[in-house]
C-alpha cells in the first residue's frame, strides 16, 4: 500500500494560515490503514488545528470528513458541494488523492497534510517498511520474492555491496542488507545459482526515468454508449 | 595486451605489482596533488585517485589524474555509479581515455549519506558489476550500452575492481569476484586486509575457482598511525573486520606509527608468498607520504622499468 506520514503541524498551519474556510478531507483507503488519514487522523488534526488557534487568536472555519477513496473522481464528486464552499482543501490522503481533488477543481487550493512515503508494507504495529518503487519490471522471481531496487540502498542488481557487515545494510544498521537476504533466501531454496550470472544494465524506461507514466487498458475503457449510460447513472 | 599500461605489463612480466591511493583535494588547488606525485614518483607501478571517496566532494579523479600525468605518474581512475548514469559514465569514459588514462576502478561507490552533500538524489543507474560488463563491451567491441557501436577506435581500458572478503555474506565473495571477472575485470584490488585468516580463507575459495588465473588479485592494506584508528575502522567502517590482536598491538607499541608501518611491511611480506596474490595495493588515506618507507622496507624498489 502507500504509506504516508502527516505533516509537523506546524507547516499545516503555515499553509492554511491565510485562508479562512478549511476543509480537511482524508480517506479510508492506504492512509487509514497506516494511520496518517483516516477518519480518527482527520478528527485529531482538527482539533489540534483548533487549539492551536485559539492558542495564537488565529479564527477559521473547519469541516472535516472521509472519503471511500480520495483518488477516484466518483468519490470526491459526492462532496463536490462541501468542496466548492471551502476556501482551501487540507487533503489527509496520500498525494494522489490531494492531486485528484486540485485537479478536478482547478480554481481551489489544495494543500497536502501527509507526506506520501512510499509503497510499503506494515512489518508490525506502528512499523512499515519499503518494499517496491515502481520501476516498471518486476524480477523479484529471479530474487527469492525480495525487490533489490527497493531494499538496497543502491538499487544493486549484482549486489551486495562490499559494505553489507553482519547482513546490515551500511546506510542503516538497523536495516537488513537486502543481498544478504537475497543470498539466505535462495540459498534455502537451494537457487543460489541465480546469483551467478552478470545482470547487465537495467533498461529504466518502464520506471518514472522513462517519462511520466500513463498506462491505457483499451479493454477496460468504456465505450460511448457505456460513458452516456455511466453519466446518466451520477 | 589490452590498454598498455605500466600496470599490466607488470602483471604481464609476471611481477608483484605495487599501486597506492591518492586522495584528491577538496579544493581546485592542483599543488597537493602535485606534491604527492613528485613524492610517489617511482614508488608504485600506478596511482588511484579516488572518486569523491566517501561522498565528500572533491577535486575530481579525471582531472586528478590528468594533473600527475604531468608528473610522469600511471594513473588509475575510480569511476564510482553513484553519481553518474550511462550517459556520463561512458562520456567521461572516453574523455579520461582521450587524455591518455588506461587503468579504470569500477565500484558501485560509497553511499552519500556517508559524505558531505547528504542531500544528493543518488543514481546509481549501474552498480559495480554493470559498469564492468558495460566498460568492457565498450573496449572489446566498441559497443555502448544503448546499442550504439562506436565507429573510431574504441578505448583502450585495462579494467579493475574492488571485492571486499570481508563483507557479509561472507560465502558469496568469492562467487561475487567470480561475476566481475565474468564481466571483464582484469584486475582487482581488496578491502583493507587485517584478518590474515580470513583472506586465506577467501583466497582459498577464489582459488577453488580458479579465478587467480583470471584476474590479477592485489591485497589492500591500510598503514595506521594509531590504535584510535584501528578501533575507528573495526567499529564504524562498514564491512571492514579489524582483529583485537592488531588493535592491542597498536595499542601497546611505544611507536604506533612506526608499528602500523611495520604491521603493513609484515603483511605484504605475507601476501608475497600467498598463491594468486599479484600484487599489493596501499592506502594510506591521509598519509601518502609513508607510502615510500613501506614499499622499501618491503622491498619492493627499485620499480621494474618495463617497455
Amino acid at each position: 500500500m502507500i504509506v504516508a506520514e502527516r505533516k509537523p503541524l506546524g507547516e499545516i498551519v503555515e499553509m492554511i494560515a491565510q485562508l479562512h474556510k478549511v476543509t480537511v478531507i482524508g480517506c479510508r483507503s492506504c492512509v487509514a490503514i497506516c494511520l496518517a488519514g483516516g477518519e480518527k487522523e482527520v478528527k485529531m488534526l482538527i482539533s489540534a488545528l483548533k487549539l492551536k488557534n485559539r492558542k495564537e487568536g488565529r479564527k477559521q472555519e473547519f469541516d472535516g470528513f472521509v472519503l471511500e477513496r480520495q483518488c477516484e473522481k466518483e468519490w470526491v464528486k459526492e462532496v463536490d458541494d462541501k468542496i466548492l464552499a471551502s476556501d482551501v482543501i487540507l487533503s489527509m490522503s496520500c498525494s494522489l488523492g490531494a492531486q485528484t481533488i486540485a485537479d478536478m477543481y482547478p480554481e481551489k487550493v489544495v494543500v497536502p497534510g501527509l507526506n506520501t512515503a512510499m509503497f510499503g508494507v506494515p512489518e508490525e504495529q506502528g512499523m512499515w517498511s519499503e518494499k517496491c518503487l515502481g520501476c516498471g519490471d518486476c524480477i523479484i522471481h529471479t530474487t527469492g520474492g525480495i525487490c533489490p531496487i527497493a531494499r538496497c540502498a543502491k538499487s544493486m542488481l549484482n549486489g551486495p555491496c562490499g559494505g553489507s557487515s553482519d547482513g546490515h545494510c551500511e546506510v542503516n544498521l538497523d536495516i537488513e542488507c537486502a543481498w544478504y537476504a537475497i543470498h539466505e533466501r535462495l540459498k534455502l531454496q537451494g537457487r543460489l545459482d541465480l546469483l551467478e550470472a552478470v545482470r547487465p544494465p537495467k533498461d529504466w524506461t518502464p520506471s518514472h526515468s522513462g517519462g511520466r507514466r500513463i498506462i491505457v487498458r483499451e479493454d477496460a475503457k468504456l465505450t460511448q454508449h457505456q460513458k452516456r449510460g455511466k453519466e446518466a447513472v451520477i | 595486451m589490452k590498454a598498455g599500461s605500466d600496470l599490466e605489463k607488470v602483471f604481464e612480466a609476471g611481477k608483484f605489482a605495487v599501486t597506492a591511493e591518492i586522495g584528491p583535494p577538496q579544493s581546485a588547488n592542483p599543488e597537493p596533488l602535485l606534491q604527492h606525485a613528485r613524492m610517489l614518483k617511482g614508488m608504485a607501478d600506478a596511482f588511484n585517485l579516488t572518486d569523491n571517496q566517501t561522498a565528500v566532494v572533491r577535486l575530481s579523479s579525471i582531472a586528478s589524474a590528468a594533473i600527475v600525468m604531468r608528473e610522469g605518474l600511471e594513473p588509475v581512475i575510480q569511476m564510482t555509479c553513484r553519481d553518474r548514469n550511462r550517459i556520463a559514465l561512458q562520456s567521461d569514459l572516453l574523455g579520461a581515455s582521450a587524455i591518455g588514462v588506461k587503468n579504470v576502478l569500477c565500484l558501485t561507490g560509497d553511499h552519500q549519506t556517508f559524505g558531505n552533500e547528504k542531500a544528493a538524489k543518488s543514481v546509481f543507474d549501474f552498480d559495480s558489476v554493470s559498469e564492468l560488463y558495460t566498460f568492457n563491451k565498450l573496449r572489446t567491441e566498441g559497443l555502448q550500452s544503448g546499442g550504439n557501436v562506436i565507429e573510431d577506435e574504441p578505448p583502450k581500458l585495462y579494467l579493475g575492481c574492488a571485492e571486499n572478503p570481508f563483507a557479509t555474506p561472507f560465502e558469496f565473495r568469492a562467487m561475487r569476484l567470480a561475476k566481475k571477472v565474468n564481466a571483464g575485470a582484469d584486475f582487482v584490488q581488496t578491502q583493507a586486509i587485517f584478518d590474515m585468516d580470513m583472506f586465506e580463507t577467501w583466497m582459498d575459495e577464489v582459488r577453488g575457482r580458479s579465478l587467480d588465473k583470471k584476474v590479477h588479485i592485489m591485497a589492500g592494506v591500510i598503514p595506521m598511525k594509531t590504535a584510535g584508528a584501528a578501533r575507528y575502522m573495526k567499529n564504524k567502517v562498514p564491512g571492514m573486520i579489524v582483529p583485537n590482536h592488531i588493535i592491542d598491538r597498536m595499542k601497546t607499541a611505544s611507536d604506533p606509527k612506526k608499528e602500523g608501518i611495520k604491521l603493513c611491511v609484515e603483511q605484504i611480506e605475507a601476501f608475497k608468498n600467498i598463491k594468486g596474490v599479484h600484487g599489493v595495493h596501499i592506502m594510506a588515506v591521509k598519509w601518502e607520504e609513508i607510502v615510500p618507507s613501506i614499499v622499501d622496507a618491503a622491498g619492493l624498489l627499485p620499480r621494474p622499468s618495463l617497455k
